[in-house]
């Protein structure tokens, strides 16, 4: 059966894909920043996945308003990098895993969570910065990521967007779908995103360091408190945009301490752990759980 | 009954929610068009006859050609969307997001590197903190 062995958070701003594309990485500026990724991209190739299942989202690429899903899972068998008006990113194309994610999709519907099933879609920065991040920089024509991804976007750029506790169930929801898979496969979630923000009006340039490092305590140790935090903490605490990070919490309830919304198996273990600020406007966020 | 919105009392925002959404539908819309590189160059050459070609309001167009990003939001902008007028132009996403701050480049770059904005005296309308300002339109009211 196919099993979620780890999960991954990370945030994913655009400027991070520009300075590894542009070979920036060892400026002074980002320096740091990539330093706090060394460990995970060894941990990348220690662990590799069979299939990645990304928990992202679009940033007006694929959607526009002609249509705004709040949950989409990508069950194509690739996926373009897109052109966001910079031009696409140099990197490979996305592979997708068209008969998990078909398998997914099902199994999460029947759970009663109404999903939005995308057969093509081109994918921006929002999933490939964290690829970049995880895999290291890659020629777009002659290396592969490590693995298939399974693209899945969700709508925090028009409100309401859905709320941390649902996207905690939808977690667990995932989970179960995974395991009810026949194949032996290696799964990772990742929940990418955040952490504080914000891109827009006089209040700009807003970081939260302080709840940052609290939200990542309680993402890590007490799961099911950070799931009942309200839209309104983040954004009044972690800038308009800080509630990318609801996303985390789709990862974080499909690891395998999570049972019917409470925390009751054995806790996985945390393997890496870093925040820098800024990069371009936000405070980076990251972390690696294994599965106990 | 009136819907739940306990986001207005944030200072210095403005939350793309599916009000502003229906007010900015033609001017997102727009703004998604500029991710055809055809329709870049053509918006480039003449912007107020490309911009005459989308049912937006008037002012609207107006906060375009101003560039002035907090006006494009109160007509129901989101900053994603507007980011594509920003990509035409060559701008980054620090140089869009700190125009909106009344600061300088170099100020607001300064900021960031520094820690950010602090949240202090930000959290609500009525602080004390330096985001008090509503995100209102910078651009003056033109003479013709």
């Amino acid at each position: 059966m196919a099993k979620i062995t780890a999960s991954v958070f990370t945030s994913h701003v655009p400027a991070i894909g520009a300075a590894m594309d542009l070979g920036k990485t060892h400026e002074d500026y980002w320096k740091p920043l990539f330093a706090g990724y060394e460990y995970s991209k060894q941990w990348m190739k220690d662990n590799r996945p069979d299939v990645v299942f990304l928990v992202f989202n679009d940033h007006a690429t694929a959607f526009s308003l002609d249509m705004i899903p709040t949950f989409a899972i990508g069950t194509a068998d690739s996926y373009q990098p897109a052109d966001e008006g910079w031009g696409p990113r140099p990197v490979p194309v996305v592979q997708g895993h068209g008969m998990l994610a078909s398998h997914i999709a099902q199994s999460v519907i029947q759970q009663d969570f109404d999903l939005t099933i995308v057969n093509k879609m081109d994918v921006d920065h929002g999933l490939t910065v964290p690829l970049s991040l995880m895999c290291g920089s890659l020629d777009p024509k002659k290396d592969a990521w490590p693995c298939p991804v399974i693209p899945f976007a969700v709508n925090v750029v028009q409100y309401p967007i859905p709320s941390g506790q649902r996207c905690f169930n939808l977690g667990q929801a995932i989970r179960k779908a995974v395991e009810s898979y026949d194949e032996d496969l290696n799964v990772h979630i990742w929940g990418t995103g955040g952490m504080s923000h914000q891109l827009q009006g006089p209040r700009a340039g807003l970081i939260n360091q302080a709840w940052d490092s609290n939200f990542l305590d309680m993402l890590i140790n007490d799961p099911v408190a950070a799931a009942a935090i309200p839209h309104i903490d983040y954004v009044r605490e972690a800038g308009s945009e800080g509630i990318e990070l609801v996303m985390w919490l789709i990862a974080r309830g499909a690891m395998s301490d999570i049972t019917d919304g409470k925390q009751q198996g054995t806790p996985p273990t945390l393997k890496h752990r870093f925040y820098h600020v800024p990069a371009s406007n936000t405070a980076v966020g990251h972390a690696i759980l294994e599965n106990a | 009954m009136a819907l739940d919105k306990p986001y207005l009392d944030v200072p210095g925002t403005i939350i793309f929610d599916a009000e502003q959404s229906r007010k900015g539908y033609w001017l997102n819309q727009f703004c998604m068009s500029l991710m055809r590189a055809e329709n870049r160059t053509r918006f480039k050459a003449d912007e107020r006859a490309y911009l005459s070609e989308w049912p937006m309001t008037e002012e609207q167009r107006e906060a375009v050609l101003a560039r002035d990003l907090n006006w494009c939001m109160q007509t129901g902008g989101n900053i994603y969307f507007l980011a594509k007028i920003g990509a035409t132009d060559g701008k980054s996403f620090q140089q869009m997001a700190g125009s909106m701050t009344g600061m300088t480049e170099e100020a607001y770059r300064d900021m960031m590197v520094r820690g950010g904005r602090s949240v202090e005296g930000n959290r609500r309308v009525g602080e004390h903190g330096d985001a008090q300002r509503p995100p209102q339109r910078q651009t003056p009211n033109r003479n013709t």
